[in-house]
């Protein structure tokens, strides 16, 4: 029996016939899903503060509204994805509490430091552009409410990508402080952003049962070098340099060849050890805790409300 | 002559972008996400009210104004926003109810505006409202139920009123510009909005089962720029960069 519902279920995402929230599951299935689609929001929440610390210094009206709003876009992301992961199940609540409690994992790329203002024109075109790289195949995922929450992310991720690089071009025709600001940026941004498309496909333990589920399409190391390749083009414009003395164009695989990624940086900050993971943290608990009488008033209001008009 | 005009103006810009730069703050740290996110929608509404309104005094004051000149270049000493809108946030409770403080006066005040004989100053007041009509709303919301939410909740509110009410008199305590922009046409009669605004402070209050303090001290002086220790300190944190890249393009 359970073979049977096994194969249709297979069967389905063989067909690309979405599967729902009421449709039978593999109960690993609906758990890969859940810990991937908690760790994405989880990940837009926490990816709020890198940029928002720049909200209150940004040097001008204008990019002062744009970063606000973008760093909004992620909030909205992250209700979204939130929504999609409790159609599986799991409430809010308990989401965040495996994020507070180190449970969960969010992209390690957000325990980074933001330094400078050239660092938010970096997160928007690599850290986004990185992100844009892993989502546009997720919104052809076998679970249709996660694939069509991404179908809005990415529409608000593409203008997120492109305000960050607009605020590098404009460093690198600036003044020379400018210009160096934005090279500092790209010098530190750069291998946590390649790092962001995850492990090697050796060592990537979920890919093989995640690409035959349709969660996961392309592989770790394809997403890297596609966005490797990109880069490396679009850099060109920026007048600025990629920090790998190893990039170079290979006629013969037509691809950028790169340099050997610093894996034990990537494991320590996967682990708790980045330069922000435990500031990061606290952050967010710290709204949350400072947040309860806020939602405890709200609900006994509404109670009260309840009450009174029956 | 004066031109009270510019300074009319630039206070109307003043109010909107401290504002703004306050609930920015809130951006990323809210206690529930959707008011985060409504938060933060209020401060972008409020920065773009306050860029209508420095545009606007960038044109009117010529010699190569911009709006980033205006609300980047200028010491606290020369900003005219009242001094409520710099008071630092606070809990979601002093923050919400200073909100809806300010957005009362707000209301009532684009309402009027809206009928200046400035044209410009009409048209942003009336594209203003409708945000301002909302944030009204979304406020006055959140001071009732965090009013007759829990104990702990109305507590909140009591403090966050005890600090905030002495700096809602200078709201209607006309500057000499605003003085002269009544008597010009072009601006608000802050007294003809006075009842209005006290009206709408009573019946919420009264649905958030709060009761308004009896007299205490009020502060006057943000409005002819004699802030608070806090103003300087926002500044210095917003206008940063431009004063340390003297002339950039950002």
């Amino acid at each position: 029996m359970e073979k049977a519902v096994e194969e249709i279920f297979q069967d389905k995402i063989d067909k690309e016939i979405r599967i729902e929230p009421r449709d039978w599951m593999p109960e690993k299935y609906r758990q890969t899903l859940i810990r991937q689609i908690s760790q994405h929001a989880h990940s837009e929440i926490v990816g709020m503060l890198p940029e928002g610390n720049w909200i209150t210094r940004a040097p001008n009206l204008r990019r002062k509204a744009i970063l606000l709003a973008k760093v909004q876009d992620e909030a909205g992301h992250g209700l979204y994805l939130y929504s999609a992961a409790e159609t599986l199940g799991i409430s809010r609540d308990e989401m965040y509490e495996q994020l507070h409690s180190g449970k969960a994992k969010y992209s390690s790329i957000f325990n980074y430091p933001t330094l400078s203002w050239a660092d938010i024109g970096a997160i928007g075109w690599l850290v986004d552009g990185a992100a844009i790289m892993n989502q546009v195949p997720l919104c052809r995922n076998s679970f249709g409410p996660y694939a069509r929450a991404m179908v809005r992310v990415c529409k608000e991720e593409s203008f997120h990508q492109r305000q960050g690089f607009e605020i590098l071009l404009t460093l690198s025709r600036g003044t020379e402080a400018q210009r160096d600001m934005a090279q500092d940026a790209l010098n530190r941004w750069w291998w946590p952003s390649v790092m962001m498309f995850g492990p090697k496909d050796d060592e990537s333990q979920n890919t093989i049962q995640s690409m035959r589920w349709k969660i996961k399409r392309f592989t770790n190391d394809e997403l890297r070098q596609k966005f490797v390749d990109i880069c490396a083009e679009q850099v060109k414009i920026l007048g600025l340099t990629i920090p790998d003395k190893d990039l170079v164009w290979n006629e013969a695989t037509n691809h950028y060849d790169f340099g050997a990624i610093n894996w034990d940086e990537f494991w320590e900050v996967v682990k708790g050890n980045g330069p922000c993971n435990k500031e990061r943290l606290d952050t967010r608990k710290k709204a949350w805790e400072e947040g309860a009488w806020v939602r405890e008033a709200a609900t006994a209001y509404a109670e009260k409300r309840k009450k009174n008009s029956h | 002559m004066k031109n009270y005009l510019v300074d009319y103006t630039l206070h109307l810009a003043d109010n909107a972008l401290i504002l703004g730069h306050r609930n920015s703050e809130w951006c990323g740290h809210g206690p529930v996400l959707e008011q985060d996110m409504a938060i933060s929608n209020i401060a972008l509404d409020c920065i773009g009210q306050a860029r209508n309104f420095y545009q606007y005094a960038a044109q009117l004051s010529g010699n190569g104004a911009t709006e980033d000149s205006l609300a980047y270049l200028r010491d606290a000493v020369d900003f005219k926003n009242s001094l409520l809108v710099e008071l630092p946030n606070g809990d979601w409770g002093q923050t919400v109810l200073r909100q809806f403080f300010f957005s009362g006066y707000q209301y009532f005040l684009y309402g009027a505006l809206q009928k200046s004989t400035d044209p410009q100053l009409a048209a942003i007041a009336e594209k203003a409202l409708k945000e301002v009509t909302y944030h009204l709303r979304w406020s006055s919301e959140w001071v009732i139920r965090l009013g007759d939410g829990t104990a702990e909740s109305k507590e909140r509110m009591l403090h966050a009123l005890e600090i905030l009410w002495p700096y809602t008199e200078e709201l209607f305590q006309p500057a000499g510009y605003e003085l002269a922009a009544f008597s010009e046409g072009y601006g608000v009669n802050l007294a003809g909005i006075r009842t209005d605004w006290d009206e709408k402070i009573r019946s919420v209050f009264h649905e958030a089962t709060l009761t308004l303090p009896n007299e205490t001290g009020m502060q006057f002086g943000g409005k002819e720029g004699k802030h608070t220790e806090y103003l300087d300190k926002l500044l210095d944190e917003m206008q940063g960069l431009q004063r340390m890249y003297p002339g950039a393009e950002w």
